[in-house]
C-alpha cells in the first residue's frame, strides 16, 4: 500500500518519463492488415475471435520485448541452400533475398530477429504433416534465421519455392512464397507474414493472399527482382523491405529538448 | 495537392500457416542439426529469482475442438517487475530471466506448457501499479493477424481488482476469461489459462 501511495504522488508527465512510456505505437490500420474472419479462407471461420478485440493502450508490457544478440545465431543460419545439406546444396533455382527491416517513420530496426521458412523448390515442406506428392530434397530443411545490422539490413541465401495445391477449395493453389517472422524492439511489434514475388500470376488466385483487401497492401508484401544484386552465374537477387508498427513522437509531451 | 506524410505502412500480416513450426521450433518438428535448440524453451535457470511455476491450457476454436497446431509466445516481467529488454528504462532485469519463452501446442493433446516464474507488479502509464501478467501471444493456421491477450492470476484478487487495464473492460463477463486459475501439480503451482477463440 505504501508503495503505491508514493507512486500516486509522482503520477502525471514526471512519472511516465520515468517508467520511459514516452510514446506509444501507432494504432494498427486493421484496415491494411486482414481481417480476422474471411469465409474465402475457410480456417479462418472457426479461428476467428467471436468477441471485438479490447483496446488496450501501450504499457511497458508491450513497449519492451526480448532482443536477440547476434551470438545468437550460427554462420550458415541464413544459407537454406547448405545448412540442412547432407550430400549437396539443395535443388532449385538459387536466390539471395536481402532487405530492410524499418519502422513506420522509415528509420531502420537494427538488432531484428528475422526468421523465415520455406517449401522446397517443388512446393513441398519438411513436415510429417505434409501430404503433397512433390518429392522432399534430403538437402532442403527450410528454414532460417538473421538478425539485422545497424542499418537494418538482412539477407539469406535460399532457393526459390514451388507453388502448391493446398486442401480449403477442391482446386487451391498457394503461389510462391517465403514465410517471415519478426521480432522488433518491443512485443507490440511482433509480426508473422508472407513474401511473394513480383510477377507471379498465382498471387492474384490465391484465398489467402486475399485475406488483404487493399491491392497495395499486398504489393508491399511482393518481392521486387534486382538485377543489380544479383549475382553473377550464380544467384537471382530479390528485395523485400519490411515495415514494422513505428512510435509516436512525443514533442512537447514530457522532454524539454524533443527527441 | 497539400503536403504528404513521410510514414510508412506497417507490412500487413499473413497467417503463420500450418507448418510455423519449420521456422520457428524446427528441432520439435525433427528438423535437426541446422541450430542445435529452438529458441523460447528454457526461461528458468537455478539462479532465476522467483517462484517457479507452470502455466499450461489449451487453445480452442469456435466450435470448441482443441486447436493442435498452433504456436504460444509468452512475454513477462521479471520477479520485481522489470522487463530484460533494452527498451525497459526503470531499472536492470534478472539477468537470469529472459522473460520471452515460445512453445508449440501438443499435436495430441494440444497443451500448451511453461516453466517459469511468477512476474512482479509493472506500472501503468500513469503510475498505478497493474496486477501481475504475462503477455501472451497466439499464431495459427487460420488466424490471418497474430493475437494478443494477457494472462492475469486467480490468487491475485486484490491487485487483479485494482489494476488499470482490467477496470477498463467494459463487459464484465470476460475479465474471467483472462483469469488462470491456480492449482498444484506436483508439487508447483500450475496456471491454467484455456484461450477461446
Amino acid at each position: 500500500m505504501q508503495r503505491k501511495a508514493i507512486l500516486s504522488e509522482v503520477s502525471g508527465p514526471r512519472q511516465e518519463q520515468m517508467t520511459g512510456l514516452e510514446g506509444g505505437f501507432y494504432q494498427r490500420d486493421r484496415s491494411w492488415h486482414p481481417a480476422a474472419l474471411t469465409p474465402q479462407y475457410k480456417t479462418s471461420v472457426l479461428r476467428s475471435p467471436q468477441y471485438p478485440l479490447l483496446a488496450l493502450e501501450n504499457t511497458i508490457s508491450e513497449m519492451t520485448g526480448p532482443r536477440f544478440g547476434h551470438g545468437t545465431i550460427g554462420p550458415l543460419d541464413n544459407d537454406l541452400i547448405r545448412n540442412f545439406a547432407k550430400t549437396g546444396d539443395a535443388i532449385g533455382q538459387r536466390i539471395i533475398v536481402y532487405g530492410r527491416v524499418l519502422d513506420e517513420n522509415a528509420r531502420p530496426v537494427p538488432g531484428a530477429l528475422v526468421e523465415f521458412w520455406q517449401a522446397n523448390a517443388g512446393g513441398r515442406y519438411r513436415h510429417k504433416k505434409e501430404t503433397y506428392l512433390a518429392a522432399i530434397d534430403p538437402n532442403f530443411g527450410g528454414c532460417g534465421r538473421a538478425i539485422t545490422d545497424a542499418e537494418g539490413r538482412y539477407w539469406f541465401r535460399t532457393i526459390k519455392p514451388g507453388a502448391y495445391p493446398w486442401p480449403n477449395g477442391v482446386n487451391d493453389w498457394r503461389p510462391a512464397h517465403i514465410h517471415f517472422s519478426l521480432f522488433g524492439h518491443a512485443f507490440a511489434q511482433r509480426l508473422i507474414t508472407q513474401m511473394y514475388f513480383e510477377g507471379d500470376p498465382m498471387i492474384w488466385q490465391c484465398p489467402i493472399v486475399s485475406t488483404i483487401a487493399d491491392k497495395a497492401a499486398i504489393d508491399q508484401l511482393t518481392a521486387v527482382l534486382d538485377r543489380n544484386a544479383t549475382l553473377p552465374m550464380d544467384a537471382l537477387a530479390y528485395k523485400f523491405d519490411i515495415v514494422l508498427r513505428g512510435r509516436r513522437s512525443t514533442m512537447f509531451e514530457n522532454r524539454m529538448e524533443g527527441n | 495537392m497539400v503536403q504528404t506524410l513521410t510514414t510508412l505502412k506497417e507490412s500487413p500480416s499473413q497467417t503463420a500457416g500450418p507448418y510455423v513450426h519449420i521456422g520457428a521450433t524446427p528441432n520439435w518438428v525433427e528438423i535437426t542439426g541446422v541450430w542445435d535448440e529452438d529458441l523460447g524453451l528454457v526461461l528458468v535457470g537455478p539462479e532465476t529469482k522467483g517462484e517457479r511455476i507452470i502455466v499450461k491450457g489449451r487453445v480452442f476454436d469456435g466450435s470448441g475442438n482443441v486447436i493442435k497446431d498452433a504456436l504460444i509466445e509468452i512475454w513477462q516481467a521479471d520477479a520485481d517487475g522489470l522487463y530484460n529488454s533494452p527498451e525497459e528504462k526503470r531499472g536492470k532485469a534478472d539477468p537470469n530471466f529472459v522473460g520471452w519463452g515460445r512453445q508449440p501446442t501438443d499435436g495430441t493433446t494440444g497443451e500448451y506448457r511453461f516453466e517459469t516464474i511468477k512476474p512482479g507488479r509493472v506500472p501503468y502509464k500513469d503510475g498505478r501499479l497493474m496486477a501481475p501478467h504475462i503477455t501472451v501471444w497466439i499464431v495459427a493456421r487460420g488466424i490471418n493477424i497474430g493475437l494478443h491477450t494477457r494472462l492475469y492470476f486467480g490468487d491475485e484478487e486484490a491487485a487483479n481488482a485494482e489494476c488499470p487495464v482490467l477496470a477498463r473492460i467494459e463487459h464484465k463477463f470476460r475479465l474471467p476469461t483472462l483469469i488462470a486459475a491456480r492449482s498444484e501439480e506436483n508439487g508447483m503451482p500450475t496456471y491454467t489459462f484455456d484461450i477461446r477463440l
